[in-house]
């Protein structure tokens, strides 16, 4: 488990990154845009908060096939600070269309408040091949 | 005389948002709005030597615009769930139309909930994201068209 505080200056460099001109992130109780909950793992994670347990990812064969953003009640904003816990979900593998299998690895954060309440979830899916990523060039 | 927008309905779409032509500016912004530094969004070296003709955006930044999209027509404050599916790389160069279509609306306290589909496509007509989304509503906003 760590926190993450709901910076206000965050979220504008968020937004602008995200082409977002709405007025509402902008300002002291902004609140965040859909996919910021994704800046708590990039930047307020620290190294080893997820457990892989046995699965191994070799990340130049791992893609970002699916992410989701649940929001329990109003949406979090400036000012306010969350707890987080990080932890795998599924893993599963299916054959691919081109042959070898792929495995799907999701990864559930959690992001409550400071008394406890679940306020949102984030899910990672990530889809690791078996062979290296000349099959999705342009 | 005031007016109110007419509630949001099934099959009802918004007017579609273009982004771009998306520059490695735009990406490496948003490398580091959201704190990604996988070198294969902007470092071209790198990018070359793991077999690829030069950098491609971060998936997470087109995943962003639709959001972007999504929320100037249904509103910053009622995103209840927001899901989006990784179909094809973007390019530096690429010219994204994001576009929606309310799937369901059920009607909830103080407005609707809305159901949404949602589709990023690149320049040459090919999806790059998909994805759906739930916002609520208030009553009196119809979206923004």
């Amino acid at each position: 488990m760590y926190t993450m505080p709901i910076e206000r200056g965050k979220i504008r460099e968020f937004a602008r990154a995200a082409m977002a001109p709405d007025a509402a992130y902008d300002a002291p109780d902004a609140v965040v845009p859909p996919t910021f909950l994704t800046t708590a793992s990039l930047s307020w994670e620290p190294p080893g908060e997820l457990d892989l347990g046995e699965l191994e990812l070799d990340l130049r064969r791992v893609l970002h096939g699916e992410e989701e953003y649940v929001f329990h009640g109003p949406m979090p904003r400036a000012g306010q600070t969350l707890a987080v816990t990080t932890r795998l979900g599924d893993v599963y593998r299916k054959p691919g269309r081109r042959g070898g299998d792929l495995t799907f690895v999701t990864i559930v954060h959690e992001f409550r408040s400071p008394s406890g309440e679940l306020v949102a979830e984030q899910r990672t899916t990530l889809v690791q091949t078996s062979q290296a990523p000349d099959e999705v060039r342009p | 005389m005031t007016t109110t927008a007419p509630a949001l309905a099934v099959g009802d779409t918004a007017w579609s948002t273009t982004f771009g032509p998306l520059t490695r500016t735009d990406i490496v912004r948003y490398a580091g709005a959201s704190g990604d530094f996988n070198p294969i969004h902007h470092d071209e070296e790198f990018a070359r030597s793991a077999g690829f003709p030069t950098v491609f955006s971060i998936g997470m930044l087109q995943a962003s615009l639709l959001a972007t999209f999504a929320t100037q027509w249904l509103g910053a404050d009622g995103v209840r769930r927001f899901t989006v599916r990784f179909r094809e790389q973007v390019w530096p160069g690429d010219v994204l139309t994001c576009s929606g279509r309310v799937t369901a609306v059920e009607p909830a306290d103080d407005g609707q909930l809305v159901e949404v589909e949602l589709t990023c496509t690149r320049q040459n007509g090919s999806v790059a994201v998909t994805g759906t989304a739930i916002f609520a509503v208030p009553a009196g906003r119809g979206g923004d068209d």
